[in-house]
């Protein structure tokens, strides 16, 4: 041990510098937000909520073509289909078990028509098991309630594809 | 009759401290967490009342209604004993701290010897808590606590025998009187360093918290407990950290006495000046939690033994042959 270490540790120097380093750190803005009172930025590619969505005239865009049923590594998905009187192919149910899925997009990304998307909302936690198995109705829903955002997200997105 | 008026007037003024304590730990908890919030970047509990002041009222609410769990295999009486032990030591410890020189619960002469036994006799607590969880982790725990306590117990021992050849008297009181020209602090500040270095490991606080270090032993001695008894431990803990900071600012800072006799700030009550140091040691012990990593036992021994207690006991006979080469023994009353 050298003089200088010697000295160092008798007068506690480095321990004393810590303690002022401490309390010029309580006062520097902090980093934490108010998490429920206010919300930190999101990208336009977050991966929250799925949602179905619609054309502007009000029909369903899904055309039932099961990539994503395929695509999808958790299974979460399960899609019947049949056709329509005017000859359109349209799902018949669509299911998603939020509790399988992974979050990780591909759905998203294999859709042809941009039907399911993954929207910006991730508070979505519920009481019950069941709440979570989403079916048709509730992410039409989900895709009418978010619509502005979806379609501003895809919009900002687009670019990068 | 006369019993009973003595009785419910001593009960009362007992209320009058406990009630008071139990309040300001609840605060220092809070203050504890937010201090070490800050240090880290982040804002701390400030969620409940004002500041999130209330949030360890709310925290204590939740344990009170939470399950009480004994396991099967511990020793159920001495398992319920020890965190009321625990609480009453560190509570019962309070009874001699002067907040004024007329403000104390007991004048008594011994008054410093009774708070080294009692803070002392806190280890028990924490044994047997440990012991009667009859589980690996509490029991490792425990017996870390206990040699960590003892351990630095000593060279705190050591350090008040510097404090009293200066003064001559056991009395806090006096202690506290004696420091009216001179706060000890400056004399005795390399005592005061070690005092409050010991302070954190007699009540194991980071750095010095291996009794409950969460990546060894899960929580120590608390491993097995959940519900109020959880957190009449850690009530306890606090307390005690309340009383090694009260004990530390009479010994050292003067106690209740304003640092300068002058104007303004000798009209300030005493109470407040009293109040004042523990809070600022209180702040330093904050503080530390925030910035230091934990020691490993061996070095945690080895300051105990091969540093802090030699270095003390050099202390004492320098404080005491300079005190006895200059005439400066204090001619007490024996």
């Amino acid at each position: 041990m050298n003089l200088n270490r010697i000295l160092k540790t008798i007068f506690l120097t480095e321990f004393f510098s810590a303690i002022f380093k401490a309390i010029r750190e309580i006062f520097r803005p902090k980093k934490t937000i108010n998490y429920p009172f206010e919300k930190g930025h999101i990208s336009p590619r977050f991966r929250g909520e799925h949602a179905l969505r619609r054309y502007p005239n009000g029909e369903e865009r899904c055309i039932a073509c099961k990539l994503c049923e395929a695509v999808c590594p958790a299974q979460a998905i399960t899609i019947e289909s049949e056709e329509r009187k005017d000859g359109s192919r349209k799902t018949t149910k669509y299911d998603i078990d939020m509790l399988k899925c992974i979050y990780c997009g591909l759905c998203q990304e294999s859709c042809p028509v941009d039907a399911i998307v993954q929207g910006p909302n991730f508070e979505f936690a519920t009481e019950t098991r069941e709440e979570l198995y989403y079916n048709k109705e509730k992410l039409l829903d989900n895709g009418d309630r978010w619509e502005s955002v979806l379609a501003k997200n895809i919009k900002t997105d687009k670019i990068y594809k | 009759m006369d019993y009973l008026i003595i009785l419910f007037n001593e009960i009362y003024k007992i209320l009058f401290l406990v009630i008071p304590i139990l309040v300001s730990v609840a605060m220092i908890v809070w203050l504890d967490r937010r201090v070490w919030g800050l240090v880290q970047k982040r804002k701390g509990p400030n969620v409940v009342g004002p500041f999130g002041l209330f949030q360890t009222l709310a925290d204590a609410l939740k344990y009170i209604f939470k399950e009480i769990i004994i396991p099967a295999s511990a020793n159920k009486p001495i398992f319920i004993l020890a965190p009321i032990i625990t609480m009453t030591l560190a509570l019962v410890a309070w009874a001699v701290i002067p907040l004024s020189e007329t403000l104390v619960l007991s004048d008594i002469n011994v008054g410093i010897l009774y708070l080294f036994a009692v803070s002392s006799l806190g280890v028990y607590g924490i044994i047997m808590g440990g012991w009667a969880s009859n589980s690996k982790y509490p029991f490792l725990g425990a017996i870390r606590s206990a040699a960590q306590m003892v351990s630095y117990e000593v060279s705190i021992g050591i350090i008040i025998i510097n404090v009293l050849l200066c003064v001559g008297s056991l009395n806090l009181n006096d202690i506290v009187l004696a420091q009216k020209n001179l706060w000890y602090v400056v004399p005795l500040f390399p005592m005061f360093v070690v005092f409050f270095i010991s302070a954190l490991a007699e009540t194991n606080r980071p750095p010095f918290d291996l009794p409950e270090a969460e990546a060894e032993l899960v929580a120590g001695y608390q491993t097995e407990y959940s519900g109020m008894m959880y957190a009449m431990f850690w009530l306890g803990e606090y307390a005690n950290i309340l009383l090694m900071c009260a004990m530390g600012s009479i010994l050292f800072l003067g106690g209740w006495l304003p640092p300068l006799d002058i104007y303004p700030l000798n009209i300030i009550p005493a109470p407040f000046w009293m109040i004042f140091k523990i809070l600022f040691l209180f702040f330093l012990f904050a503080i530390i939690k925030a910035i230091v990593p934990r020691y490993r036992y061996d070095q945690l021994m080895r300051l105990g033994w091969k540093i802090f207690l030699p270095f003390s006991l050099i202390y004492v006979v320098l404080t005491a042959s300079f005190l006895l080469y200059f005439d400066k023994l204090p001619k007490g009353s024996f």
